[in-house]
Formats: structure tokens, C-alpha cells, sequence
């Protein structure tokens, strides 16, 4: 009968196991991104893919979230009697941490699944093998180029996403309580520094990395016919949100440290 | 400095001239978990010849071709590329030894998202960047042409038959004029006129261009009508190894069996 001590050390060593092939696949890629030839057209083709088809979702999470924040915060400004600070409150709020933190999400939801399941795949029905078979380093076609492509267009999904939740928190507000929007948006930037805002935005460069990452590396591991292609989707999808809460954590305390 | 490998490479010729191997598998080993798949396997394939592996599923035919062109890792033993071991070699340095290879997987392995004509043109695009769009396009057409595809190059790989994908999986594997080519079970799951023409098409190609294949299938017929030796694998082992006919006057309990039951 096993031990108790045998039976922990399984999941353990999925654990460690687990991280050490993802250390193998980093090393593997970050040499092929680093070497020439340069997949170009296929980056092109990414850039596409994880951009333009996001920024839909990406906008209409970012408005949702504006009128929330809205309806939010004026109830609870209002109580305080500090209702002149609504616009600044929605503004921080968004551009600081709800528009990079949805944005993440958002896209590892929509980009991380359509990366881990299309390389899964690939994979189940050798067409990766075909690729290696041909002398193409499929590490350098399939993988640094969704990386890439996820760590560029982060950023610029939540500047749309602040966009969109930024005036659609005004629309909120200037429902109940008319104001124009140049007014909405001078007092919410008021007093407000480009430190205040570039490094939330482009924290957003690191959850990308962590998406790609992890989508790519799920995706070209999986074994086991369509079963496996929906374990490696999903896989994906939960571990990158998963990180890229963690990551939050871990890159507000360094804003926090670095910036202010 | 450029080894005798690296000058024979880029002349497109064997290490040697007078050296006639192109494919040398040594006591190979190769297990997944705790099944032990080869078991301590060799083998040669010298320049212009046809070999078939030959075995009942599972004891490790396709697992060869993948070590031979390097998808799989031996657990020991060495595979020979024109006398260069491809072992613990870098992925781009193996690029350059497998650009000498063509390979046709048993179910085509064709990319689901692209053309067939942008299949067959996919090795040119990243290795023949020298070539004008319209010259890539001319020698897909060719290739097409050479398999008997030709007029096909806008359908997807998922609106064509089992066997012409067969056909533009070879196309592909022609695409870089291979000095090897490896064919994993060429005509599984075809009728008999699809695999006679597949057959056909081999023989044509080899005749044509001199090159060393290793064809593994478990379709003796095939195996007899396209290679020049054959090798009959059991228990991750070589049985016996020789022409057709050492086959059959053979004595050995097992090559009877496989002939019979063919």
C-alpha cells in the first residue's frame, strides 16, 4: 500500500516538473527570438490576430467597467460629500489597475484559449512535427511570434480599454448629472504625472508575456487527440489569469517601490 | 573551421564520394516510460537504394523514422546523416541536415490553415528566399504536377481525398530536392488503386531523382513493388534483412508467419 509521503510527492512533482519544462520551452524560446531569421509575415499575421480581434471585447469590457465605476464611486463620493472627485476617482481608478487588470483577462480568456487549443492542435496531428521535419525551428514560427505579438499589443488594448471606460464613465455620470466632457476629463487628469499612468499601461507588456507564454507552452505539449486539445485550451486559459493576477500583485508593489 | 560534413552540405553531395552511405542507424535504443519500443536496432541505407521496414503495429517503425530525422532522442545508440551522428545537435544546426531530407507522414500532416499550393510552397518560402513569388509558384505547380496534383493548389487539405493528401504531403517532402526520403506508411488506408498509384509515384520519383528512401509500412505488396531490400522488424528488432525473395526461402518461425498472414 502506498505511504502517505509517496502519494503527496505526486502532485509536488507535477509542480516542479511542470515549472522546469516551462523553464526548458523559455530557454528554447528566448534563443530562437534571438536569432536570425525572423518570422516577419507570421508576426504580421499575430499582431492581427491577437490586436484587431481583441479590441471589440477588449473596448466593450473597458465601457462596462467605466459605467460600473461610475455608478460605483458617486454613490460612495456622495455619502462622503466629495463628489468633485468623481471624475479623478474613475480616471485612476481605470487607467491604475481595473483597464490593465480587465484587459489581461480579457485577453487571456479570448487569445490564450485560441493559442492553446490551435497549437494543441497542430501538435496532436504532427503538423508541428511536419514544421521541425522541414527545418523550421517551430519554436521560432509558433511561439516567439504569438509572444511577441501578446507583449506589443497589451499595452495598446489598454489604452482602448481606459479609452472606452474613461468616456463611457463620463456618459454615466453626465446622465445623472450633466457635465461636459473636457470638464470630466481636466478634472480627472488634474494634478496627475505621465509616472501615474505609463507604468500601469505598460505593466500590461508583462501580462502578454505571461499569456503567450503559457498559451504556447501548453499548446505544444499536449498528448492525447482532442481530449488532450481541450485540456490544453483550458489549461491555458486558467493558469494565464491565474498569473497574470499574481504578476499584478507582484508589479503594483513594484510601481508602488520603483515610481512614487 | 568548416568540417568535411559543412563542405559536403553545401555542395549538396555526401560526405564522401566514395562512401556510399547516406543513413547508418547503430545498436539503437529507444524506450517511452516502461515500454521498451527499439531494442538495440542497426541499419544502413546506402545512395539511390530503397529500403522497407517492414513489422507488425507497434514495434517501433514509425519511432525509427522519427530518430532518424531527429523528432524523437535515442536512449542509445547513433543515427548517421551522410556520416555525421545527429546527435545532442542544436535545432538549427539539425535544420541544415534535415533540409537534406523529405519526410511523409503516415496521415500527410498537411497544415490544416493554409492552401495545398501554400503547403507544397511552405519549405520554399523559409529556405528558397532567393526565389520571386512567381517563381515559388512555378515550382509548387511543378511539384503538384510531379504527384499528379496538378490544378488543385487553391483547395484546402480538408477538401481533398485521404490519398491526394497523401500526394501533396510528398510534394512537400520533395519541395527542398532531398538527398533522403522517408515515407511512413505511404499507402495506409487506401484502396488498392489509390495505393498502386502511390506505389507508382515512389518509383517514378526515385527512379528520377536517385534518392535514398526508407519506406515503413506493413503493406508487403507495396514494400516488394518499391524496395530494393527489405527489413522485418519484431520485438524492436531486426528479424531478417535482404531481398524479397531471402524473405521467403527464409526459416525463421516468425517471417513465415508475417508472409503468410500478408
Amino acid at each position: 500500500m502506498p505511504s502517505n509521503g509517496a502519494s503527496a510527492t505526486g502532485p509536488i512533482n507535477g509542480f516542479f516538473d511542470w515549472f522546469g519544462n516551462l523553464g526548458i520551452f523559455s530557454w528554447k524560446v528566448l534563443q530562437a527570438a534571438v536569432t536570425p531569421p525572423f518570422e516577419w509575415r507570421e508576426l504580421v499575421r499575430q499582431l492581427d490576430d491577437v490586436g484587431s480581434k481583441s479590441l471589440p471585447l477588449v473596448a466593450l469590457a473597458g465601457a462596462a467597467i467605466g459605467v460600473v465605476l461610475s455608478m460605483e464611486v458617486r454613490s460612495s463620493m456622495t455619502r462622503f460629500g466629495a463628489k468633485s472627485l468623481l471624475p479623478s476617482a474613475v480616471v485612476f481608478s481605470l487607467i491604475q489597475e481595473m483597464g490593465p487588470i480587465i484587459t489581461g483577462l480579457v485577453v487571456s480568456g479570448r487569445v490564450g484559449a485560441g493559442i492553446g487549443a490551435e497549437l494543441a492542435s497542430m501538435k496532436v496531428t504532427e503538423q508541428i512535427d511536419a514544421i521541425e521535419a522541414s527545418a523550421i525551428n517551430p519554436y521560432r514560427l509558433l511561439a516567439v511570434t504569438r509572444i511577441l505579438a501578446c507583449i506589443l499589443m497589451l499595452p495598446l488594448l489598454t489604452l482602448a480599454a481606459d479609452g472606452c471606460g474613461v468616456f463611457m464613465g463620463w456618459l454615466a455620470q453626465t446622465l445623472v448629472q450633466p457635465v461636459s466632457f473636457h470638464q470630466f476629463i481636466d478634472s480627472g487628469f488634474r494634478g496627475s504625472t505621465l509616472k501615474d499612468f505609463l507604468p500601469p499601461t505598460f505593466k500590461t507588456a508583462v501580462f502578454g508575456l505571461i499569456i503567450g507564454l503559457v498559451a504556447c507552452f501548453q499548446g505544444m505539449r499536449t498528448r492525447g487527440g482532442a481530449e488532450g486539445v481541450g485540456r490544453a485550451a483550458t489549461n491555458s486559459v486558467v493558469l494565464a489569469s491565474l498569473f497574470v493576477i499574481l504578476a499584478d500583485v507582484v508589479l503594483v508593489k513594484l510601481i508602488l517601490v520603483v515610481f512614487h | 573551421m568548416a568540417t568535411a560534413y559543412d563542405i559536403a552540405m553545401k555542395q549538396g553531395q555526401p560526405e564522401s564520394q566514395g562512401d556510399a552511405c547516406v543513413v547508418a542507424v547503430e545498436n539503437l535504443y529507444k524506450s517511452f516510460e516502461s515500454r521498451q519500443v527499439l531494442n538495440g536496432i542497426s541499419l544502413r541505407v546506402d545512395r539511390g537504394e530503397t529500403l522497407a521496414v517492414l513489422g507488425r503495429s507497434g514495434t517501433g517503425k514509425s519511432v525509427l523514422l522519427r530518430l532518424i530525422i531527429g523528432l524523437e532522442t535515442p536512449d542509445s545508440g547513433s543515427v548517421s546523416i551522410h556520416g555525421q551522428d545527429i546527435a545532442g545537435l542544436a535545432l538549427d544546426r539539425m535544420g541544415e541536415i534535415r533540409k537534406k531530407m523529405g519526410f511523409l507522414f503516415q496521415h500527410a500532416a498537411l497544415y490544416d490553415s493554409l492552401t495545398v499550393g501554400e503547403n507544397v510552397g511552405f519549405p520554399l518560402e523559409h529556405h528558397r528566399r532567393e526565389l520571386s513569388r512567381s517563381e515559388r509558384s512555378d515550382r509548387v505547380n511543378q511539384l503538384l504536377a510531379e504527384v499528379g496534383m496538378e490544378g488543385n493548389s487553391e483547395k484546402m487539405p480538408s477538401d481533398i481525398s485521404g490519398g491526394m493528401q497523401k500526394r501533396v504531403g510528398l510534394a512537400r517532402a520533395l519541395a527542398l530536392e532531398p538527398a533522403i526520403l522517408l515515407l511512413d506508411e505511404p499507402t495506409a488506408g487506401l484502396d488498392p488503386i489509390s495505393s498502386g498509384e502511390i506505389d507508382d509515384l515512389i518509383l517514378k520519383l526515385q527512379r528520377e531523382r536517385q534518392m535514398a528512401s526508407i519506406v515503413v509500412t506493413h503493406d508487403l505488396h507495396s514494400a516488394k513493388t518499391i524496395a530494393n531490400r527489405l527489413a522485418l522488424l519484431n520485438e524492436g528488432n531486426v528479424v531478417i534483412e535482404g531481398e524479397f525473395e531471402d524473405l521467403q526461402q527464409s526459416d525463421i518461425e516468425f517471417v513465415k508467419e508475417f508472409l503468410k498472414q500478408s
